[in-house]
């Protein structure tokens, strides 16, 4: 199928809506947008951050999933007590595959599950006493690790507990830094928001601890990677090519991260950050307090990492932008191998994209450099300023969806008919059961890294092996498969 | 009467940001912006006015500042 023109996918998207009632309707009409690459501002064309339509089927997570799950929880020195009901800390626990060094249950804790598992009595009678006991517990048990941050989970907020006095007198009595974190999962609308409150946590209870400590020795290349999760080894991948630039990596936020490393950040020079979403207000606040400058990067495909190494080198002097240089010719041979191999194999193939809050527009760069066409992406929880940054790296004519719900992205699978769906797990068994290749964009599939050079070449081997995998030929079963021609579409129409 | 944060941009153009609201614009004018003083009436570029009573001296950006609406 040819690329769509803006009056087919406006078309679409009025198809897919008539299902809904008159009032649903008008609002999901908000969340669906051709791109227009001449439009400016986001705001005039899509609608984000809004609470989902009740009674449809998103995929969206909750503040406490924000907090715990994204920022806090990669931090691998610290114990992040899930405090509430067991849940919801057993059924996310490793989930995002942060992976660190260190030894679990000794000096890290990344892959652990703590919980105060609230019981009734603690719901009437208030937790309070329960968690200053846990705490105590944590400290006999492990006395390694460096601190212990209160991811609240909904009852919480709902009792009315004071977490932050318990954390204040124990923090006192233990001498470590004991963070309370109103991550509840009822504020909000999406995962968002517990970004932002875990965020602000972090900026009230721990960046300013080492002010006027000048212990530490700086150097003028001090950078820190900034909402990185080494998902995979993610952020290994990132880190290696900024050290081979020259430059000091102090900090990885957060993952493979230590209490330490954000400690120190505001010692930095610049500020790095990948996913902007989830970690732009710590750099705000700290070129505000700090007058650290930061930088969007982008290390998914070689474009996209020569431009972001060269956009990076630019804050630095005459040898960093002379390495910046070596570091890419170092890696041309390398990556034109792949593109050389992979090329071929994807050249032309359609790409639809469907992740949180970063990734729809950040790996269409490497895409583009396999020949790849991203033919449609939307985010569970961006904001316009996400949507203003992906007009004008998406194609003109192309779908933008926001919030989708399971219905609308099923509907528009089927007529697109992309060659790659890039999704989450919820949708990951719904798609390859219609006879779609999927790759699971949260978590890489459980491969990775896909950031930098070397992530790059595992990129490319796993889209091929999905896209071209022999099984897509076998979708129906053999005995049907002399009745008619065509039948494999008619599998995807009818699923 | 937002909290807002000014900062420069990469072209050193002044960005009008509230967290709370979601909203980053560009700042397309200011009342006063001179050597001594900095505030009064803001147009940002989607058209919507505010106001803050003049600061002098001038801020240093980025900072965080309390906006009121212009159409108050």
């Amino acid at each position: 199928m040819t690329a769509m023109t803006r009056e087919e996918t406006q078309a679409l998207i009025q198809e897919v809506l008539e299902a809904y009632p008159d009032k649903a309707k008008k609002d999901r009409a908000k969340h669906l947008a051709v791109n227009d690459q001449s439009i400016e501002q986001s705001k005039k064309c899509i609608t984000s951050n809004r609470k989902s339509l009740p009674g449809v089927m998103t995929v969206r997570g909750c503040a406490y999933a924000g907090s715990k799950g994204v920022v806090w929880g990669p931090i691998k020195d610290m114990i992040h007590i899930s405090h509430g009901p067991v849940g919801c800390g057993q059924y996310s626990r490793a989930g995002r595959r942060n992976y660190y060094i260190g030894h679990t249950g000794v000096n890290t804790f990344g892959t652990m599950n703590f919980t105060s598992d609230f019981q009734e009595k603690d719901i009437v009678f208030g937790g309070d006493k329960k968690l200053a006991k846990l705490i105590d517990e944590i400290e006999g048990l492990f006395p390694l690790s460096k601190g212990i941050t209160i991811q609240s989970e909904c009852p919480i907020g709902l009792i009315g507990d004071d977490i932050e006095a318990v954390s204040k007198k124990k923090g006192k009595e233990l001498e470590k830094p004991i963070v309370p974190v109103r991550c509840e999962g009822f504020r909000g609308v999406s995962q968002s928001l517990g970004h932002h409150i875990a965020n602000d946590a972090i900026r009230d209870w721990v960046i300013g601890n080492r002010d006027g400590d000048e212990s530490f020795p700086t150097t003028p290349y001090d950078v820190a990677i900034i909402g990185d999760y080494n998902i995979g080894g993610d952020a290994w991948a990132s880190r290696i090519l900024l050290e081979e630039m020259g430059l000091r990596v102090v900090a990885q936020w957060s993952g493979d991260g230590t209490l330490a490393e954000m400690e120190l950040t505001p010692k930095v020079k610049l500020n790095l950050i990948h996913c902007y979403r989830s970690m732009n207000y710590i750099s705000r606040h700290m070129e505000e307090k700090y007058g650290i400058p930061w930088m969007e990067y982008n290390f998914f495909g070689p474009t996209k990492i020569a431009e972001s190494l060269r956009k990076i080198a630019a804050f630095f002097d005459e040898t960093i932008q002379a390495n910046a240089e070596k570091v890419i010719a170092k890696y041309e041979a390398e990556y034109q191998a792949i593109v050389a191999k992979y090329r071929p194999r994807l050249e032309g193939k359609r790409v639809m994209l469907y992740v949180g809050g970063l990734r729809p527009r950040h790996v269409i760069g490497a895409y583009e450099d396999l020949g790849m066409e991203v033919v449609g992406t939307g985010y569970e929880f961006a904001h316009n300023d996400d949507y203003d940054r992906t007009i004008k790296d998406m194609g003109n004519a192309t779908l933008l969806y926001d919030d989708v719900t399971g219905y609308e992205f099923e509907e528009f699978v089927k007529k697109i008919k992309p060659d790659l769906i890039g999704s989450g797990i919820k949708e990951k068994y719904i798609f390859q059961k219609m006879g779609v290749p999927f790759r699971q964009m949260h978590s890489w599939d459980y491969s990775g890294p896909y950031h930098g050079y070397d992530g790059f070449a595992i990129f490319a081997r796993d889209m091929d092996m999905t896209i071209n995998n022999p099984c897509w030929k076998s979708m129906q079963a053999p005995w049907l498969k002399s009745a008619e021609g065509g039948e494999a579409e008619k599998l995807a129409a009818s699923a | 009467m937002p909290n807002v944060m000014i900062r420069k941009n990469d072209a050193g153009n002044l960005l009008f940001y509230v967290a709370k609201k979601d909203m980053e614009e560009t700042i397309a004018s200011v009342e006063l912006d001179t050597a001594e003083t900095w505030g009064g009436g803001v147009e940002l570029t989607d058209g919507s006015r505010w106001y803050i009573d003049p600061i002098s001296p001038p801020p240093v950006f980025p900072t965080t500042l309390r906006f009121k609406r212009g159409d108050e």
